[in-house]
């Protein structure tokens, strides 16, 4: 890790202020992610601009019957909120599959949205990696895939978004205030994450100077409805293979509502929006499921270790779906 | 600074052996306290720290190093290349008169050379101020190299390997009968091919080091399970008399095997700290001991077995294919447990081997049987399948008397009777044989077993053990404690052999200063250090004897030996329990006051020269002479439930019972608890456990513990492990070493119950989902 | 440099350390406090865990420098007057550890988790996230450790010390009884 300068923010002007001035400059919230990369030299900055002191740290009902959720919310304190447990349970499951209860105590709900990548060769300094250094290759690809992705990957990088909570946030049609100097923004969670193409050193479209500062949640009935599912390799504190937020609403045994998103398959929450137009509308049953799963499926691409993947979200979709049906999404 | 004194403060006040029972830690309050200090936790004014920096290529010359702008990083001491290193002199040649040549990890004399010999072997060393100067400057020293063609793909290498020779220590094969003519005319028979990625030991510890020179005497604090070995190779390395080196390793933070060897981390923390000056520490990055530590080899075995229609076994034929790296590492015995399980008619082993452009592989956790039972006891599996026999009872068919391979006896043997305790524990009568057969709601449900199997050691050890007069006794062996509880069992032993209390002992370990300990691998430092304790024992009481005879007060005046025995503290006379009676014997207090005693001591072996070759000299001829007359091993039988999620191929053990045949157990909770981490570790090579080696550029791409999946508490069922406590005749109070048989098995009985589960046979580790699929 | 004044164990202690510097690493070099264990140095297995204002931590990933305002307990610190926690001597009577190495993080990862579950926290194998009052079942008590491994494999001792002191301290708000699950096999 290389040293750098250190500045503590009292309030969010000071903080944006301080980012755009300092070259070089990056937001340290609960620091998971950063420190670890920077020790790796990965990520270099020559400031660290230190915004846990910000008043940010709120849940609050928003007008709507809606949520705001403060950028520094920690991520424990978010999976265990009675407005998210009860309105939105697959927010709270997909937080509390995410890394462990320490790193939950201490990573924010802004810098989850920021998380980079998993991919060991984006760790591995001796690696080619696009993500890393622009036009340096990719080594994964001919190499490890197996936590690779299968949707929207390119032939630069085919990098995961590590998050799981941005599946569920993805699912709930969550939109992300941003501020800077220039002022507030509000971007939908499904525009903040880009896919790789050309660009995969591009990741978000929020510019350097940009500060997220919370995180809304539209009113949503089917929301209540709701699971988060994660399969990995061990029990616990393992990255998804793949992951489906979903919610259910089915009336006379025809689905009114649904909301799925995949995780562990792309380079961004992967929300999907495919299956979710083939199930409105059809009737409750594993072969809605079925269809629906292969149809969202149906564009994606493997390399020689994740093809399973492929095979593993469609299953992972229809028995998510089968549980909320099974447990009342038939209210 | 030696090993750890407290006493045990919670034993309850029992009558009777102590041996046996379930006595909490001796250290037990240093760690949970957080006192118990490991290697990198020394302090020492004007520490310096050190990181290494690692070759990117398999194989070639560096051509150039660059250090100035590490260098330039404030804090910076010194960056040590092979372009300013001083001479170190080379590892030793491997001599198996001398088993200490086996203590260098590899044959390269790091930074004294331009060559590179695997993808992560060290090219430089910073040294610094702080411990962050020391890695962000690692982090910029530019190495150019002249690549050459590395042959790092061990799948494609596979048809290149050649036959292991044997020697006096291990055989690479051995054959009964004509195994291939069996297997062909046999009835029943399973042919099959079973592969094991390379695995990492992990130990949660990262390996480290603390060195500083004071003129030419040196003193390494170093987590190691082979302090002799430790301290012989950095004296042979640094050119100093083996006396000024002292090595210093009370607590070791894990090691399994990992720590056997001497690695580049420590010679370079020697070399840093000779070049600066000054003290200096290195703990490993745990991508770091990925890279310059070895692993377990990577196998391809071949398991074929052939029955009659009764399921009596016609043929087993066990080969297999691991890996050495080209400056260093050795054969697995991945075909052991084949000889000695099964009574086939005819047999057939060979283990192969190709050299990789790699870093040496090293000694894991029942190296050999771990990976080795894994193939046999699928194939079993298989063959019961075949047969439609319960897979106990096939194995029950095949139980032999004597050893198949040659007749000999069995030193002991009760693998019968650990299964038929554990089916009854587990319940095994309520499994229905039809796989895809037991479900419980989305999950499928099956039941595997296996059983366990490991070879029993005994190695040289010298041990002292001295009596003072206010009959407090201290046992003196430079042991290694990684866990296992070694101070604990010897304590009990000692507080036995000389009827004190066990509060009365206490227990200096990890240390040079100490009589030379054995290594702590081959689950043998248990019964080794007991073998010399027990019989300094004896010679203590002799000399107490001999005080208590000369005297004319004394009621044991005139007592031979074998009328004696020590008991509540003293010595009496044999067969009067009422001990205390002062006209039957006497308490160790008063024998030595009365002779003007402070204290008596008693030592078994000698770290003299001469003293060490007789030491050596006794132990081969016992060596010898035991494998000519037995065949000694733990064995056991491992039953375990998984569930399989329908969906998705999750995986989860459910419950597990594990009943092991290990001779007597000293202590029935810490054996307990190296029985079931080694279950835990079977767990993860069964399901989880790889280390990625990208076959382009031999470079291992997962070095850190969020990529390479150990098990963590939620993959972790409760373990139920018994133990038939029937002594061993041929061993030190009829122990058998309890540390690794219990990784054995596992991961075989877990592949046996995903079978049962799903009807799906999966032969390569590890058992992934996507497997499954 | 910067001055750090970090409040470790009930002492103010005043450290001038570089921005860069982890909190694990400013009290295992700086201040001694070596009971707080490095294991990977990436948040990856848990043997740096501390409680900071009682909350548990990877002091590894945390700068000392953004602590400076919380109360930081190690393992040095859980015993009281003299006298061990509760779980130091739960752990040693149920052999809940064998190297000793991740045990100092153990101990203040149960600590802490045990204060999460007595405010009602919720975990990924809480089956029904309204309820208040969760069972600290022992699958509630695996999932909530998970973030410590142990490679000697003492998991069934630590789960069986966490057990002991769960059962005897009123950590507990009115339990609500789960879905029983089913261990037997059905045929």
């Amino acid at each position: 890790m290389r040293s750098f300068s250190y500045v503590s923010a009292p309030d969010v002007a000071a903080a944006v202020r301080a980012i755009g001035s300092e070259p070089g400059a990056k937001f340290i919230g609960g620091g998971t992610n950063l420190v670890d990369l920077m020790r790796e030299g990965i990520e270099r900055p020559e400031t660290v601009v230190d915004i846990t002191a910000l008043p940010l740290a709120e849940i609050e009902e928003a007008a709507g019957g809606g949520v705001r959720i403060g950028a520094l919310v920690r991520n424990s304190g978010l999976a265990a909120h009675p407005l998210i447990r009860t309105r939105y349970p697959m927010l709270s499951q997909a937080v509390l599959t995410g890394a462990s209860a320490q790193l939950r105590n201490m990573a924010t709900v802004g810098g989850n949205l920021l998380q980079r990548t998993r991919c060991v060769y984006f760790y591995d300094g001796a690696a080619a990696c696009n993500k890393r250094e622009p036009g340096s290759g990719c080594d994964a690809i001919g190499g490890f895939t197996r936590n690779h992705g299968i949707l929207g990957v390119s032939d630069d990088c085919v990098a995961t978004h590590p998050s799981d909570m941005c599946v569920a946030l993805a699912a709930l049609d969550a939109t992300v205030e941003v501020q800077s100097v220039r002022g507030v923004r509000r971007v939908p969670l499904a525009d903040l994450h880009l896919l790789p193409g050309r660009t995969p050193h591009i990741e978000t479209t929020l510019a350097a100077d940009e500060l997220i500062t919370a995180v809304e949640l539209p009113a949503s009935a089917v929301a209540a409805t709701s699971r988060y599912r994660k399969v990995r390799d061990r029990a616990s504190y393992a990255f998804a293979l793949v992951s489906v937020a979903a919610a259910l609403n089915v009336r006379d045994g025809v689905v009114t509502e649904v909301r799925l998103a995949l995780g562990g398959v792309a380079a961004k929450p992967w929300r999907a929006h495919e299956a979710e137009r083939i199930l409105v509308g059809a009737p409750a049953t594993e072969d809605s499921f079925r269809r629906a799963a292969a149809a969202e499926l149906a564009a994606a691409t493997a390399l020689p270790h994740n093809a399973f993947k492929i095979e593993l979200a469609q299953r992972t979709i229809v028995s998510t779906l089968r549980q909320l049906l099974a447990e009342g999404g038939a209210a | 600074m030696t090993g750890t004194r407290t006493q045990s403060p919670s034993r309850p006040e029992t009558a009777g052996p102590v041996v046996g029972r379930p006595v909490d830690r001796l250290d037990g309050t240093p760690k949970t306290t957080g006192a118990a200090r490991y290697s990198a936790e020394y302090p020492y004014p004007g520490i310096a720290y050190a990181a290494l920096v690692h070759a990117t290529i398999a194989r070639g010359r560096i051509t150039g190093i660059d250090t100035a702008s590490a260098s330039a990083v404030a804090g910076v001491l010194t960056v040590i290349t092979h372009e300013n290193a001083p001479a170190m002199k080379p590892p030793p040649k491997v001599s198996m008169l001398n088993l200490s040549s086996l203590a260098s990890g590899t044959s390269v004399n790091y930074l004294n050379t331009d060559q590179v010999h695997w993808n992560g072997q060290p090219v430089a060393v910073v040294v610094a101020e702080t411990l962050d100067a020391a890695r962000e400057a690692a982090g910029l020293v530019r190495v150019g190299y002249e690549e050459l063609p590395a042959t790092v793909d061990f799948a494609a290498e596979e048809p290149n390997a050649k036959p292991q020779k044997s020697n006096a220590i291990q055989s690479g094969g051995a054959k009964k009968g004509d195994a291939q003519a069996a297997l062909a005319a046999a009835p029943v028979s399973v042919d099959l091919r079973f592969t094991t990625p390379p695995h990492h030991h992990n130990a949660i510890e990262p390996h480290a080091t603390t060195a500083a020179w004071d003129g030419d005497r040196l003193t390494v604090h170093e987590g190691t399970q082979n302090i002799p070995w430790v301290r012989r190779h950095l004296a042979l390395r640094f050119d100093v008399p083996e006396k000024a080196v002292r090595v210093i390793s009370p607590y070791v933070g894990g090691a399994f095997g990992g720590k056997t060897m001497v690695w580049p981390g420590t010679i370079l923390t020697v070399l840093a700290a000779r070049v600066t000056g000054r003290p200096v520490r290195m703990m490993l990055t745990r991508e770091g001991v990925y890279r310059t530590v070895g692993g377990r080899t990577p196998s391809t075995q071949r398991m074929a077995l052939g029955a009659d229609a009764d399921g009596r076994l016609t043929a087993l034929i066990h080969t297999s294919v691991t890996q050495v790296g080209r400056v260093g590492g050795g054969p697995e015995q991945v075909t052991s447990q084949s000889r000695h399980l099964y009574d086939a008619a005819n047999i057939l082993v060979q283990q192969n081997q190709v050299e990789l452009d790699m870093l040496s592989n090293t000694v894991m956790r029942a190296p050999g049987e771990s990976i080795g039972t894994f193939a046999l006891e699928s194939a079993v599996d298989e063959l019961a399948a075949e047969l439609g026999l319960d897979p106990i009872e096939l194995r029950m068919r095949n139980e032999p008397a004597r050893n198949p391979i040659d007749g000999k006896r069995f030193a002991h043997r009760m693998l019968r009777e650990s299964y038929a305790l554990g089916a009854e524990l587990f319940g095994w009568a309520d499994r229905t044989p039809r796989p895809r057969s037991m479900r419980d709601g989305r999950w499928l449900v099956g039941m595997g077993v296996a059983s366990a199997y490991h070879p029993s050691w005994q190695l040289p050890a010298n041990v002292t053990v001295r009596l003072s007069a206010d009959g407090t006794v201290v046992v003196r062996c430079g042991f290694h404690e990684m866990g296992m509880g070694a101070a604990t069992a010897q304590a009990q032993i000692a507080a036995d052999a000389l009827g004190v209390p066990f509060e009365a002992v206490r227990v200096e370990y990890g240390d040079s200063t100490l009589p030379s300990g054995p290594g702590a691998g081959g689950s043998a430092q248990t019964a080794s250090v007991a073998n010399s304790l027990i019989a300094a024992c004896e010679k203590l009481k002799r000399s107490v004897l001999a005080l208590a005879r000369k005297s004319g007060d004394s009621p044991l005046r005139g007592q031979r030996p074998r009328d004696v025995e020590a008991r509540n503290g003293g010595l009496y006379r044999i067969g009067r329990p009422e001990g205390h009676d002062p006209r039957k014997g006497e308490s160790y207090p008063t024998i030595l006051s009365r002779a003007g005693r402070s204290e008596v001591e008693a030592a078994v072996g000698s770290d003299t020269r001469l003293g060490e070759l007789t030491g050596q000299l006794r132990f081969m001829s016992k060596f010898m002479l035991d494998r000519r007359r037995w065949v000694k091993a733990a064995c056991g039988a491992q039953f375990c439930e998984v569930r399989v999620d329908a969906d998705t191929g999750e995986i989860r053990v459910s419950r597990w019972v594990g009943v092991f045949d290990v001779g007597r157990v000293i202590n029935a909770k810490t054996a307990s608890s190296q029985l079931r981490g080694g279950v835990v570790m079977g767990i993860g090579m069964a399901l989880s456990e790889e280390t990625l080696v990208d076959p382009r550029t031999g470079r291992i791409m997962n070095p850190g513990l969020a990529e390479y999946h150990v098990p963590v508490h939620a993959d972790i069922p409760p373990i139920d492990v018994r133990y038939l406590d029937d002594p061993d005749p041929t061993m030190p109070l009829g122990l058998i070493g309890v540390g690794e048989v219990g990784i054995t098995g596992v991961a075989g009985a877990i592949a046996n119950a995903v079978h049962h589960a799903t009807g799906k046979r999966v032969r390569d580790l590890p058992i992934t989902l996507d497997k499954l699929l | 440099m910067v001055e750090v004044r970090l409040r470790v164990n009930g002492a103010i202690e005043s450290l001038d350390v570089e921005p860069r510097v982890s909190l694990l690493d400013a009290l295992r070099e700086h201040l001694g406090l070596t009971g707080t264990k490095k294991g990977c140095d990436q948040g990856a297995c848990g043997a740096c865990t501390v409680l900071a204002d009682g909350e548990r931590i990877n002091s590894c990933l945390a700068l000392a420098v953004q602590y400076a305002d919380r109360e930081i307990t190690t393992v040095e610190g859980i015993a009281t007057g003299g006298r061990p926690h509760p779980l130091q001597t739960a752990f040693i009577a149920n052999d809940g550890f064998q190297c000793g190495y991740c045990t100092s993080g153990q101990l203040c990862s149960a600590i802490g988790m045990l204060a999460e579950h007595g405010a009602g926290a919720p975990s990924a194998v809480t089956e029904h996230l309204s309820t208040t009052g969760i069972e600290l079942t022992d699958a509630e008590i695996r999932e909530r450790m998970s973030g410590n491994l142990c490679r000697c494999g003492a998991y069934n001792g630590i789960v069986g010390a966490i057990r002991d002191v769960a059962d005897t301290e009123p950590v507990r708000s009115e339990p609500v009884r789960s879905e029983p699950v089913r261990s037997e096999p059905v045929r």
